[in-house]
């Protein structure tokens, strides 16, 4: 039966060229799951909230959007307010946001059972535990006295879940539910959305970027693009034959794990340009009498050559970008030396010479935010050749200025723009210049294409190529995307807790991971590919925190391989041929 | 080249932001008339007349706001009070964004020791009782002018340099700040080139809050006889004069008090316009 009918639903606001949605159409029956899948400016979230009825005011809807034969649009506030999570109910991106920071967990999902009549008084606490429970949050009766500030990001995912699903409504809209989450945790979260919507018949109405949420999630799928439908059938027919160009190209762009590296081969026998050897990084915590020393990484080797791509993957809080950092000298590092040409770089920035600074570069994960918003895109990519070349004339700032732009694939009318004036991948393009103009040996993203679209995404990680051939540039790519590792890496640095778990070649690790937190994250990355075998849940659990690290082996606690062993001893970093790795079961297990 | 079209491009959005226009052409018009007013009418600020006490505005002797309680030409006066009013405006506004602005991201940029040793001497001066420091300075030093503006200054600065210290402190741990050290730009020179510019839609904010407010100051110093001396007057001093007046003139009273609320309410509509022409990001399309 038909539980939403949307048809020739378009949402404008004035001013703007074009409309957000433009007649749009669809339906989804009892049950169902449904994708909506699109870039961002496609119109997917505008959609779910004309659905819901929580556009902004100056919002201009027409169309019809029905439940169960029910016209929502131009209903009573009131009538909505009934409506809204009985019979549809919304999970949004960012659950810190979603959830009210002065109420505990337990105490908005409570109001919402009383709000309605469903349950009230200590039957309200119970149904409001059992959801809890449902939704696989750990220890439910403490979580539900819990604020959101006091949950991890999955947990917060889950404890929103519960607030929408508490009300058996028959349809929930996910917008982007995983989208700021982990990979490992983003695998839990879909697969238990999967199970709660089996075991209650929800039907679902899925938005989001990431083909491969789609292909492993939605039985249905609809592809937007800016505000248009460009294609909707069932999930297998469009990936496996787009008949719409746009849908063809989103689909090539992305990527599973199976693409073979794109990088060029290394030549043998080259010496390293960089050098990492023992670098450590520690803070310690602001508390009276100096507080616990918290151990964000500890002693991390590795080297990279001329040319090379080294890859640093790892959850959130696996210490990747504050090694770099270090690397950097934008931090202080506790241990170890960085040397660069075969020369140590003293620890802090300040005291590294202008040229040596040059030599490594960083771009990094938001490009708006890291390009001065007072400042245009021309004296933003000329500031480093002033410093570096302090003798030039301003003419030949701009040529240069002009060069770069060239190569880096922007229009030379941009140097009169502010940041803010900038599409994220031109921000992220111009961020790319103002590194490469000086010419620098290593270049180190952090995440730099993590905020980007996918076809978007591709052409910057093109440009990082192409450069790489150009001039044999070392990249260090830091990333929780392992299908950007796959393409891009000659060699893989995975982290766990700050610790290193395995160093190895791109084709080995992705073949034979030694490590199962590898093995786990091999397994969390969802396959664009419906007609692909469903792999089992990769991993439960959380990574600890960092400041109370399991004893013995950090990843044991999640660790479906672990033995008594693990919980007692530290691993060591086991050098053989093949790279490195630290689990003590290395030998025995064949993860492959 | 870079200095003239940006000027050129300041003025094309200046030209559409009405509200800024009218106010700063009043302001403009405002200073005209109050430089040039004493020096062409007729009448001296100082002369009194005690015939021609508490006159009604007129045209006929060019008397255009009458006279006070002592006979003296209220518009000579008047005028001689708005250059005052504004001279206080100009010099304190400069004195606390050179110093406050300095200072403020001097500290919040370098943090650490130097912060804390900068940021307690704010506290210090904070904690002294400003009426206090003002009798203190008129005891130590001649009573003069200039004494106003030093009291007046060294307390906006105090303000401005700790929003702004505020500010420099969330700016400097944005990636773009990590992007010019890594490029290798001195420290002085991120302060300059990426801090100041970026804390300049909040200064210009601020400093709508600090004009009427060192305006009153003086006005209130005025009012406690340690501020302009007569004959010498500002607006705050007229209003305070015309109090007495108010029943028999109300002029002597409402035409300086006017002239003051009109003299705020440009300042603060100026800074509301000016904010969000020196916001790059909220410019409308």
């Amino acid at each position: 039966m038909t539980l939403l009918q949307v048809s020739g639903l378009s949402v404008s606001y004035p001013g703007a060229s074009k409309p957000a949605v433009n007649e749009l159409g669809l339906t989804v029956n009892d049950g169902e799951s449904v994708g909506i899948v699109g870039e961002s400016g496609s119109g997917k979230t505008q959609t779910a909230l004309a659905v819901m009825g929580l556009l902004p005011a100056n919002a201009e809807v027409s169309g019809s959007v029905r439940l169960h034969g029910e016209e929502l649009l131009g209903a009573s506030l009131a009538r909505l307010n009934q409506l809204r999570p009985q019979k549809i109910a919304m999970v949004f991106q960012d659950p810190m946001a979603a959830l009210n920071p002065y109420l505990t967990i337990g105490e908005q999902l409570k109001r919402i059972l009383i709000a309605h009549r469903i349950a009230l008084g200590k039957n309200a606490k119970q149904r409001s535990l059992a959801m809890l429970r449902q939704v696989g949050l750990p220890d439910p009766e403490r979580q539900y006295c819990a604020y959101s500030h006091q949950l991890s990001g999955g947990m917060r995912q889950r404890a929103l879940i519960a607030s929408a699903l508490i009300a058996e409504p028959d349809l929930l809209i996910a917008d982007e539910p995983t989208t700021a989450l982990d990979v490992t945790i983003q695998a839990q979260i879909l697969s238990l959305l999967q199970e709660l919507r089996q075991a209650s018949n929800t039907a679902l109405l899925l938005i989001t970027h990431d083909l491969g949420v789609i292909a492993e999630n939605c039985e249905r799928t609809l592809v937007l693009d800016n505000g248009c439908l460009l294609e909707a059938g069932t999930t297998r027919q469009i990936f496996v034959s787009p008949a719409h160009a746009g849908s063809k190209a989103l689909i090539a762009a992305a990527s599973g794990l199976d693409n073979a590296a794109a990088v060029a081969p290394l030549s043998a026998g080259a010496l390293p340009l960089l050098e990492v050897d023992d670098v450590s990084v520690s803070f310690r915590e602001r508390r009276r009498g100096g507080g616990k020393e918290l151990h964000a990484v500890l002693p991390v080797s590795f080297s990279v050559r001329p040319g090379e791509t080294m890859a640093i993957v790892g959850e959130s809080g696996s210490g990747k970008t504050t090694l770099v950092r270090a690397v950097l000298g934008l931090l202080t590092k506790k241990t170890g030396s960085i040397g660069l040409l075969g020369m140590a770089l003293p620890d802090a920035l300040r005291k590294r010479s202008n040229e040596t600074r040059r030599q490594m570069q960083m771009v990094f994960q938001d490009p708006v935010a890291s390009l001065d918003p007072a400042m245009r895109v021309g004296s933003i990519i000329a500031e480093p050749i002033g410093v570096h070349e302090p003798g030039g004339t301003a003419a030949h700032r701009r040529r240069r200025v002009d060069e770069i732009l060239d190569r880096v694939g922007l229009d030379p009318e941009l140097k009169a723009r502010f940041p803010h004036e900038l599409s994220g991948g031109q921000a992220q393009r111009v961020a790319i210049a103002r590194a490469l103009v000086m010419q620098p040996k290593v270049l180190i993203c952090d995440e730099a294409v993590a905020a980007l679209d996918g076809t978007v995404r591709r052409d910057i990680l093109d440009l990082l190529l192409a450069e790489q051939r150009r001039s044999s540039l070392s990249l260090i790519i830091i990333t929780h995307d392992l299908a950007v590792v796959r393409q891009m890496s000659h060699r893989v640095l995975v982290m766990y807790l700050g610790r290193v778990c395995e160093l190895a070649s791109n084709d080995r690790l992705f073949r034979q991971p030694r490590h199962p937190y590898t093995r786990a994250l091999l397994d969390s990355v969802p396959v664009p590919d419906p007609t692909a075998a469903r792999k089992p849940r990769a991993v439960s659990g959380e990574a600890a925190s960092i400041l109370r690290p399991p004893p013995g082996c950090v990843f044991h606690p999640r660790c479906s391989h672990a033995v008594e062993r693990c919980s007692k001893d530290t691993p060591l970093l086991d050098e053989t041929a093949a790279g490195k790795v630290a689990c003590h079961r290395a030998a025995e297990l064949d993860l492959s | 080249m870079s200095a003239l079209a940006a000027v050129a491009r300041l003025s094309g959005q200046l030209r559409g932001s009405r509200l800024v226009l009218v106010c700063a052409g009043m302001l403009l018009a405002m200073t005209v008339v109050a430089l040039l007013g004493p020096v062409l009418s007729p009448h001296s600020y100082l002369a009194t007349d005690l015939d021609r006490r508490l006159l009604a505005p007129t045209l006929s002797n060019g008397q255009l706001f009458g006279t006070d309680d002592l006979g003296r030409d209220l518009f000579v006066r008047t005028m001689m009070g708005a250059q005052v009013t504004l001279l206080v405006a100009v010099v304190a506004s400069i004195v606390s964004l050179v110093i406050g602005v300095l200072y403020g991201a001097i500290a919040g940029f370098i943090g650490g020791k130097l912060d804390a040793v900068m940021m307690r001497a704010v506290d210090v001066l904070y904690a002294l009782p400003f009426i206090f420091l003002v009798i203190l300075l008129m005891v130590v030093f001649e009573r003069s002018f200039f004494l106003i503006f030093v009291a007046i200054g060294a307390i906006n600065w105090l303000d401005m340099a700790r929003i702004v210290r505020g500010q420099t402190l969330s700016l400097r741990e944005r990636e773009f700040v990590d992007a010019a050290r890594l490029i290798g730009v001195s420290s002085f020179g991120i302060i300059f080139r990426h801090i100041t510019p970026n804390l300049l839609g909040l200064v210009v904010v601020y400093m709508t809050l600090t004009i009427p407010q060192a305006i009153l100051m003086e006005s209130f110093l005025s009012f406690l006889g340690l501020g302009i001396q007569e004959p010498q007057t500002s607006l705050g001093a007229l209003v305070n004069r015309g109090v007495g007046q108010m029943e028999q003139a109300p002029w002597v009273l409402l035409i300086p008090a006017g002239l003051l609320a009109i003299v705020l309410l440009c300042f603060n509509f100026l800074g509301d316009g000016l904010r969000d022409l020196a916001d790059p990001r909220d410019k409308a399309q």
